[in-house]
């Protein structure tokens, strides 16, 4: 079964070889959480300036495997990974390439809005300035264009200096995206962004999603497949620690080549 | 259905309300006995003390004639021991914090070292001004003084200060720290930048608590040698001197009337200095409260 599929992949990857440059190419990643096998064999490529959506069930590990992208998931004192993951023709795991380095190139926003408790200024500041930036003119052009890419300028240009925790949960949710723009990544990782914010929010979000794409390569985590209809290109389908299918968005929902995504998309589980 | 008689579950009504009330009346006495007695405690002293509380009491040197006796040496003496502890114990007690909370792996050898520090904050006082006259004034030959002094409450106050730093630490949440490190901040930024700032408010009530402990102690720098008649202010980190326990101790144990008194009021400025600490450590905790 798992050959097939990715031998659909390939397949797949060598058809839109146009479209479909790989920012990531991901090789017979495991990981082992103590004992157990959280993720098996996964082994996929994910585009560049696409959104990749990733579904599954509750503890599929889709979470777990969006960490590993950037490294987050080594905060885990008990993980265990093995394989390799390509981030543009270097191995992250290559104790030479710096963690700090991928981070500056792979943001991450996460599931609960978390926004440092300092102002909305010093919260999109901060990237800049652990990367050295201090040139106060700089860092204002910065602030505002990395607010106004995150669709919430208008809302505080006013009252940049004022606590962030003042803001309302969505608002939160796009200083924490402005503040990942901040860093000029080349990828954003957006671990379940909107499970914690109303349909409003969310849907500010997702316009949001559809806008970054032009500049960014997007890999999603959603547990709301309506959500990964809507916004992304690409969609894979996890399942206990394994890829069952990945392949277009509108393939995976309208045309599912495997059975158990089709259980899993219809509703029958999860 | 029927397996509850209401019959008895009436005839007991009656004492549970009044087992009720009496619980409540209980605890109403235990508090009213603890208020009385600061309260008795308050009004005697202020009786006593306030007759000699005059601005001469405070610039005087103490003295054999009451009505000139004075706290200024013991007044500046408590400062000096201040200046020396608060910085000392801030800066080794937070680094352990941090070091302990941040940077140590949990091992059993950390876990041992954590139920370690918690016991020591138990040690009575006097041990630490054993420890502090070994090491201080013999071996290090500081001899009584100030450095030595402040040095020893210093390790007086550290646990209570490691424990309480910890607990601010670990009050920061995991979400933001996280999201430090995925804008890739190394962990000394993530620590100076995000863990500390949000911490800080905490780890300031806790040492300002602990360093008014500090003002209080009487015992250790009795065994390290601190004098009990100064007629001098500490010059430099090396001279001798008497603290505020230490004056009003030596007055309480003096036969003639007048020193208790002037004791009453030695401590009046003793509390006072006691209650602007503390209200500053609620200041702190009020304005620098940080909701998550």
């Amino acid at each position: 079964m798992d050959i097939t599929i990715n031998n659909q992949l390939v397949q797949k990857g060598k058809e839109k070889q146009d479209e479909f440059t790989p920012v990531f190419n991901i090789n017979n990643l495991n990981l082992w959480y103590g004992q157990d096998h959280a993720l098996k064999d996964i082994k996929f490529d994910i585009p560049e300036k696409q959104v990749t959506a990733i579904i599954g069930p509750s503890g599929c590990g889709k979470s777990t495997f969006i960490k590993t992208l950037n490294r987050m998931v080594e905060m885990v004192p008990i993980v265990r990974m093995s394989g390799e993951i390509v981030y543009r023709e270097k191995n992250i795991f290559d104790p030479k390439y710096g963690v700090e380095e991928l981070r500056t190139q792979v943001g991450m926003v996460f599931q609960k809005p978390n926004p440092f408790p300092k102002s909305i200024y010093d919260n999109v500041a901060y990237g800049p300035r652990i990367h050295g930036i201090k040139n106060k003119k700089v860092l204002d052009e910065v602030v505002e264009k990395s607010l106004r890419g995150a669709a919430i300028w208008d809302e505080v240009k006013d009252r940049l200096n004022e606590n962030a925790y003042g803001l309302s949960g969505g608002q939160q949710q796009r200083l924490c995206i402005a503040r990942c723009l901040a860093i000029e990544p080349d990828v954003i990782l957006m671990d379940e962004p909107t499970s914690a914010l109303d349909p409003i929010s969310t849907l500010k979000v997702e316009e949001l999603v559809q806008e970054l794409k032009k500049d960014y390569s997007i890999v999603i985590v959603t547990h709301n497949m309506q959500q990964a209809a809507r916004i992304s290109d690409r969609t894979a389908f996890f399942l206990n620690g394994e890829v069952v299918e990945y392949t277009d968005t509108s393939t995976l929902f309208s045309n599912p080549s495997d059975k158990r995504t089709e259980d899993y998309i219809t509703g029958r589980f999860g | 259905m029927g397996l509850i008689n209401k019959e008895s579950v009436k005839k007991k009504m009656g004492s549970r309300v009044a087992a009720n009330g009496f619980a409540k009346f209980l605890f109403i006495l235990a508090t009213s006995f603890s208020l009385i007695v600061l309260g008795v405690l308050i009004y005697r002293i202020l009786v006593e003390g306030l007759p000699y509380l005059s601005l001469d009491f405070i610039t005087n040197f103490a003295s054999r004639m009451p009505e000139r006796a004075g706290i200024w040496a013991a007044l500046v003496g408590t400062i000096w021991i201040m200046a020396v502890t608060a910085p000392v114990s801030f800066i080794l007690g937070v680094g352990t914090a941090i070091y302990l909370e941040e940077y140590a792996k949990k091992n059993a050898f950390t876990k041992f070292v954590q139920v370690n520090i918690a016991n020591l904050a138990g040690v009575p006082s006097i041990v630490f001004g054993l420890l502090g006259l070994t090491i201080f004034v013999r071996l290090a030959g500081l001899g009584s003084s100030v450095l030595a002094g402040g040095l020893t409450m210093s390790l007086l106050i550290l646990p209570v200060i490691v424990v309480a730093s910890q607990e601010a630490i670990r009050t920061v949440p995991r979400e933001i720290r996280e999201a430090s490190f995925g804008m890739g901040a190394t962990k000394w930024q993530t620590i100076r930048r995000i863990v500390f700032p949000a911490a800080l408010p905490g780890i300031l009530t806790g040492t300002i608590l602990a360093l008014s402990r500090a003002v209080g102690e009487t015992a250790p720098l009795l065994v390290l040698g601190a004098l009990a008649y100064v007629a001098f202010v500490p010059e430099n980190l090396l001279s001798q001197f008497t603290v505020l326990p230490i004056q009003l101790y030596n007055w309480t144990s003096r036969p003639q009337e007048d020193f208790h008194m002037l004791a009453a009021s030695g401590i009046i400025i003793l509390l006072i200095i006691l209650l602007i600490m503390n209200s500053i450590a609620v200041y702190i905790r009020n304005k620098f409260h940080k909701r998550f």
